[in-house]
């Protein structure tokens, strides 16, 4: 299974993003490197709005995630809920 | 960030649909492909455009609110860390030598990639792509404001850094960067896609703005790092444009199949090229290293780009064949790229030098195969000459590939100990290649690659010296001439770091900031 990635700026905005992540996806692995974070995840990463809502406080737009992402992988498929990245094969 | 999120009136996807298809309309009084006239002539058959989908679902309003957001940050970084003094707490001042690469190959990139971007979105007929390299084309002409923004605060301390625009079209090894860069936007607009959007965007830039700049917030640099991340988060949407006009391309015809994967192994190649200046900024410019590049090259291209082609299989594409060989090329590209630069270190504007003893034990650590093996001697004899007053540079002038630009430093695949060369006769005259890749991307076009503009046949033509010189005057230094046309200044510019004003500089810089003088 191939792996797909996200990477985000170590920063305040993105430890509740990094913690929502890891709870929601039991196969992601957290790479840190100077400034920021890579998390990689077999096959599939999902990145839900209500979890970041849990850990903020406050209403969420996933569309804030462009402010502090560095880069990613995978097939992406956006919703209002939802963020997902995976391959096909 | 205390950031207000407003209840949404429409959903995401109904937005995108408002926002993208909603705006376009039919035209009335002219014929579609007088409007388009670039969207047919590269083979490319596309049936239907609305079949189009931006998977970010990016719309204006929202690219407005989110990048200006990432502005305010940005520049509040730069601004605190030019008042903070921020270029001393840089590890060493062998750093800023990166910077110098960077400002001057690849902010310029940045400038043409607006370009390309701005007349790609023009020449599609469909609403979706044409909103998604609007934006894109918009981030682009950021990313080289940011980044000229960022670097004048090193220009005001550090050499080399006056005169970047002048350089670009002039100077030896940016003509690298450069010839890239034209290659891409005189293509048509489906192959700029391929080019930029795709191999270089997808496949590539992840090594340059992903290890490199964390390995600059590493060595202190929070100009540099904020720039380089705040960039590549519009890379990350650039990524999703590339990947999806790949899918929709190959879904629309098959007879797209083999032009796209000609374009993939063409550009693949290219951008790998390029990138031989990050190998060497990596391996040897940063002081305090994050990852070697063979590591970057192999979680950013083998894990990653691996991942990916598997995933373009099922369209029928395959893996560029150049991969082969690069493969083989990675335990030695950034030790072969430096060591050219550093022979030629008295025409760069920048400066170069061998690395410290511990750093050729990280080398030799993270190079097993072949740093002790090929590399560490010949740096360890150029110290030595050094040191008796021989460093050495070169005076004469490489042979340069037609197709990349790069001086003929590659070694045969398999073969360290053999230089790569490979030629074509064409109307008449003989062309010289670093590569078979090189060589095959010019035989598929040779109209377009021998118009290149070679700075080593043009420097022995006479055509890059200041107007007026005079070659046949006694005393007439040509290496001289040539600098003073590239406005690079002998001996402030170049040369070795050890001794360097720059270096002399920051060390009296940063005694005066921990003392009171």
């Amino acid at each position: 299974m191939s792996t797909v990635f996200i990477a985000l700026q170590a920063n305040e905005d993105t430890r509740p993003i990094v913690e929502a992540i890891t709870a929601d996806n039991p196969q992601a692995r957290i790479n840190e490197a100077p400034a920021m974070v890579k998390i990689d995840a077999e096959g599939r990463l999902t990145v839900r709005r209500a979890s970041i809502e849990e850990r903020i406080g406050r209403d969420f737009d996933l569309q804030e995630l462009h402010i502090n992402l560095i880069s990613l992988s995978g097939n992406i498929d956006e919703t209002d809920d939802e963020l997902t990245l995976s391959w096909h094969a | 960030m205390d950031m207000q999120v407003a209840k949404k009136k429409l959903g995401l996807k109904e937005k995108y649909q408002v926002m993208t298809r909603g705006l376009d309309w039919e035209p009335s009084y002219q014929k579609k492909e007088d409007i388009y006239p670039y969207a047919s002539y590269e083979g490319i058959k596309i049936h239907d455009w609305d079949k189009w989908e931006d998977p970010f679902r990016l719309t204006m309003d929202a690219y407005w609110k989110y990048q200006a957001e990432k502005e305010r940050k940005l520049y509040a970084i730069i601004d605190a860390y030019a008042q903070n003094n921020g270029h001393l707490g840089v590890t060493d001042a062998r750093y800023i030598n990166t910077v110098k690469l960077f400002l001057t190959g690849v902010s310029p990139l940045e400038y043409m990639a607006h370009r390309g971007f701005a007349h790609a979105g023009r020449a599609f007929p469909g609403a979706g792509p044409r909103v998604a390299c609007l934006m894109q084309s918009l981030d682009e002409i950021r990313h080289a404001q940011t980044q000229i923004h960022a670097l004048s605060n090193y220009n005001k301390h550090y050499n080399g850094l006056h005169d970047f625009r002048h350089m670009h079209d002039r100077v030896w090894y940016l003509s690298v960067p450069k010839s890239f860069f034209d290659d891409a936007v005189t293509a048509g607009p489906f192959e700029f896609l391929v080019s930029i959007g795709f191999s270089f965007e997808y496949v590539l830039t992840n090594l340059l703005f992903v290890p490199f700049v964390s390995g600059a917030a590493y060595n202190g640099d929070m100009g540099t790092m904020t720039f380089g991340f705040s960039a590549q988060s519009d890379e990350a949407r650039h990524m999703t444009l590339g990947l999806e006009v790949i899918k929709f391309i190959l879904e629309q015809d098959p007879d797209n199949l083999p032009i796209v994967q000609r374009w993939i192994d063409k550009w693949t190649w290219r951008g790998y090229r390029v990138l031989t200046l990050v190998a060497m900024m990596m391996d040897y410019m940063l002081p305090k290293r994050t990852m070697s590049w063979k590591e970057a090259w192999e979680v950013y291209f083998e894990e990653n780009g691996g991942a990916l082609f598997k995933d373009l299989a099922r369209y029928g594409i395959k893996m560029p064949k150049c991969a082969e060989t690069i493969a083989l090329e990675k335990d030695h590209l950034s030790h072969q790229a430096w060591g050219t630069f550093y022979n030629y270190g008295a025409a760069a504007a920048f400066h170069t030098w061998v690395p410290e003893k511990e750093e050729m034990d990280w080398l030799s650590a993270k190079y097993p195969e072949s740093f002790d093996k090929y590399y560490r001697p010949r740096l360890e004899f150029w110290r030595e000459q050094a040191a008796k007053g021989n460093r050495f540079y070169n005076k004469t002038l490489p042979m340069l590939c037609q197709t990349c630009q790069i001086p003929m430093l590659f070694t045969e695949p398999g073969d360290p100990t053999k230089i790569c060369y490979r030629e074509v006769d064409y109307q008449g005259t003989k062309y010289h290649f670093c590569s078979d890749h090189c060589k095959e991307i010019f035989e598929h076009e040779p109209e377009k690659y021998v118009q290149s503009w070679l700075p080593v046949h043009q420097i022995y033509q006479g055509n890059c010296f200041p107007e007026g010189t005079d070659p046949t005057a006694e005393g007439f230094d040509p290496l001289a001439a040539v600098l003073q046309y590239y406005h690079l200044e002998f001996g402030r510019d170049n040369l070795d770091f050890e001794g360097s004003e720059d270096q002399k500089n920051f060390d009296a810089w940063r005694g005066q900031a921990t003392k009171n003088v």
